[in-house]
């Protein structure tokens, strides 16, 4: 009989969601409080993205709150655990947009729970953002009206990788991988090696290592490497698999035998110490970086990532800086469709319209939601170097790089657009940067 | 495949196989004595590992070498308290039941020092790499090794069987122990406590598991879910062997560990996949493992 009563409660409100979707979109009373639901990982290996993510949501909703919240309504958070897995993902997913009614959420860091949780927002009519998630394979397989994504895909992130490393070692000749073995590890390396072929195809594969997720061993993969000696690593890792790696090779020379491309490697920096040597090629997922060359006298930066620091001991890291760019992009839309609403509040079809074609910047240059809903997202990439006031490797030589020359067109598939790449492509003009310059 | 090769693998297998080998003996070890698959063990390799860590950062502004007696404090520290709590609170409540109910409660248990361990360490990864870094490298044919996991486990894991094996054979504790498993009335009857013996026996396992936990420390992040590889590969060794089987478990790991070396080596696709192949082979052909036998000595 529960379950009866449940699903019957589910269709009812199910018919109502579809009711109020159906209706003509019209400006409305001022609610009491906007309902963001946001599933991030708080349990599991990935928590070290999705609990600075929270911390993230926590200390910027405060802030948004303080400021008289977004249109004078504040803000009301809830969290789901990514870490519980697909079936409670989605029956906690379903459960806050059906009896909860949040009015918008954010979902998610893993690409596979994009991929369940992206149609379920869309039969659902509720605006999601994904504030993390990067397989680019999510918004090429259909055109969504509820789904935008607030920053790059891993095409952007990957592309920006090689070119600076072909801009920066345009010589090398032979490049070894070790990801981890789901999704991400497979994907970006496609992207990666795909491209490779293309812009500098006399570089030959020596080694292509998938280890298991979360494997606490890597001893006999530096060994291999060791042995083969290729000039570049590239590992898109991350987390403590990262950091295990990163050490293991440190330990045993294989760091400064061959050049390591830390395809995401921005996160683990603070926790590696000066474990790592200087000259390490370190991605960040977009822009970001606390010492972000144009963005680092700002007050306002400045004392976010200090404000940051001071609440969880670390200075902030890329999913922060994701978390915040979607929360200004959830203030972006309510401001414009806002506006549009004469002054009133929107409805939620007025900020999903308003969502479209959207303009935001939060800590790094600003993002712009393409056709598709995807963001095109400034990425910054830098090479490690001891830097004077901090106990880790910092960043240097940093180029930030546009990413509109970095994705495929909308209308092409990233696997079609990567076989038509050149070598033209490396003379890119990439602004470059100094540390402290 | 060249001598070069061999050479390599076979050192990177013996040394994976070591740690391997200290987390499954204490499995094997519970299993053979009290019939209890122990999930939680590896719940006992991960805070073996994370006490270790604690008790490293904490001695190594004094003395690096002081990270040493840490990780077998940690080990002994962790395996008694936790082990002891466990067995005496909660397993021996279960002994005799229905062996699903002990596979749920153990994996309750597992779950729920997975949680408390992110309350006390929390979710960022934590390396305390002192041990290991105050060792020197050994180069063997051009490629750098630490003498750590080439020389220190092997040796470890090597002491820890042949102890096992003189423990369980030649002294008056061992034989006990052996006796409470072979005929747990007639041992009662003789005037042995099995109660006594079951709570020796497994905080013995749960430190094996600890001390594996704390050996691995200096070696890899510590981070949530460091409990959950372990035990899986465990249990991949202690079947392959034989639930139970001391001897058996050094030579599974063994056998887990080159195979998954040569493949990285030769065929890197198959890392994952090798353990879990042997395994399924083996139970396939014999379903009491390599050197189960139904009615021999379980230990």
């Amino acid at each position: 009989m529960r379950t009866g009563r449940r699903t019957f409660t589910g269709l009812l409100a199910a018919a109502a969601a579809v009711a109020i979707g159906g209706a003509p979109a019209s400006a409305q009373d001022k609610p009491a409080e906007l309902k963001i639901a946001i599933t991030t990982f708080l349990s599991g290996p990935a928590s070290v993205f999705g609990v600075p993510g929270k911390n993230a949501a926590e200390m910027i909703a405060e802030d948004i709150n303080k400021k008289g919240g977004i249109l004078g309504v504040p803000v009301k958070l809830s969290f789901i655990d990514e870490g519980a897995g697909g079936e409670a993902l989605v029956s906690n997913y379903r459960r806050v947009v059906q009896d909860e009614k949040v009015d918008v959420t954010f979902a998610s860091i893993s690409s596979g729970s994009c991929n369940q949780l992206v149609p379920l927002a869309e039969d659902l009519k509720v605006m999601n953002l994904m504030w993390d998630c990067g397989a680019s394979s999510i918004l090429e397989a259909k055109k969504y009206r509820y789904n935008f994504r607030t920053q790059a895909n891993a095409t952007q992130e990957m592309m920006a990788v090689l070119i600076y490393l072909l801009k920066k070692k345009p010589d090398f000749k032979t490049i070894a991988v070790v990801n981890q073995d789901y999704a991400w590890g497979r994907e970006s390396w496609e992207i990666f090696s795909t491209a490779l072929k293309q812009l500098k195809p006399d570089v030959q594969v020596v080694g292509e290592f998938f280890p298991k997720f979360g494997a606490p061993d890597y001893s006999t993969e530096v060994s291999r490497l060791l042995a083969l000696r290729p000039e570049v690593v590239l590992t898109t890792s991350w987390g403590g698999d990262l950091d295990t790696f990163v050490r293991q090779a440190g330990q045993r020379g294989l760091l400064r035998q061959s050049t390591f491309v830390l395809g995401i490697g921005e996160t683990s920096l603070q926790r590696l110490g000066r474990d790592v040597p200087e000259g390490l090629i370190v991605g960040a997922r977009g822009d970001h970086w606390f010492l972000h060359p144009e963005m680092k006298n700002k007050p306002e930066f400045k004392a976010f990532n200090e404000a940051f620091k001071a609440r969880t001991g670390a200075w902030p890291i890329y999913p922060v800086y994701h978390m915040a760019q979607a929360f200004a992009a959830l203030q972006a839309a309510y401001d414009k469709a806002g506006k549009a609403a004469g002054g009133k509040w929107p409805s939620r079809e007025q900020v999903v319209d308003a969502m479209e074609g959207l303009t935001f910047q939060a800590w790094g240059r600003p993002v712009r939601l393409r056709e598709d809903n995807q963001g095109i997202e400034a990425q910054l990439v830098g090479t490690t170097k001891r830097g004077e006031g901090y106990d880790f490797m910092v960043l240097d030589d940093m180029m930030i790089f546009d990413s509109t020359k970095l994705i495929n067109p909308p209308n092409q598939k990233t696997g079609d657009w990567l076989k038509t790449l050149t070598p033209e492509l490396i003379k890119l003009e990439v602004p470059v940067f100094k540390h402290g310059g | 495949m060249n001598l070069t090769i061999v050479v390599l693998a076979a050192l990177d297998g013996i040394s994976y196989a070591a740690l391997v080998f200290l987390v499954s003996v204490g499995l094997s070890l519970i299993f053979g004595v009290m019939r209890i698959v122990n999930v939680a063990h590896g719940s006992l390799y991960a805070y073996g590992a994370y006490a270790a860590a604690t008790i490293g950062i904490a001695v190594a502004p004094i003395s690096p070498w002081l990270t040493y007696p840490g990780l077998l404090l940690a080990a002994i520290g962790v395996g008694t308290i936790l082990g002891g709590l466990l067995e005496r609170f909660l397993l021996r409540l279960v002994y005799g039941r229905d062996e699903a109910l002990q596979l749920l409660i153990t994996f309750a248990v597992f779950m729920i020092l997975d949680n408390l361990q992110r309350v006390i360490w929390g979710v960022q990864p934590i390396f305390a790499a002192a041990p290991l870094q105050l060792l020197p490298n050994i180069s063997v044919l051009g490629v750098g090794y630490t003498s750590y996991q080439t020389l220190l486990l092997p040796g470890v894991a090597a002491l820890t069987l042949i102890g096992l094996r003189y423990f369980l054979r030649h002294t008056l504790g061992g034989a006990v122990i052996l006796a409470v498993t072979e005929d747990r009335e007639a041992a009662t009857a003789i005037g042995i406590n099995p109660n006594r013996v079951f709570l020796r026996t497994f905080i013995l396992g749960a430190i094996l598991a600890a001390l594996g936990g704390a050996l691995a420390s200096p070696t890899t992040s510590l981070l949530p879910g460091i409990g959950t590889e372990m035990i899986v590969l465990s249990f991949a060794v202690a079947a392959t062997a034989g639930l139970g089987q001391i001897e058996g478990a050094a030579i599974a790991a063994l056998m887990i560990g080159l195979a998954r070396a040569f493949a990285i080596y030769t065929y890197p696709e198959f890392e994952v996949l090798v353990p879990y192949a042997i395994m399924v082979l083996v139970l396939l052909i014999r379903p009491q493992g390599l050197f189960g036998a139904t009615r021999l000595r379980r230990i």
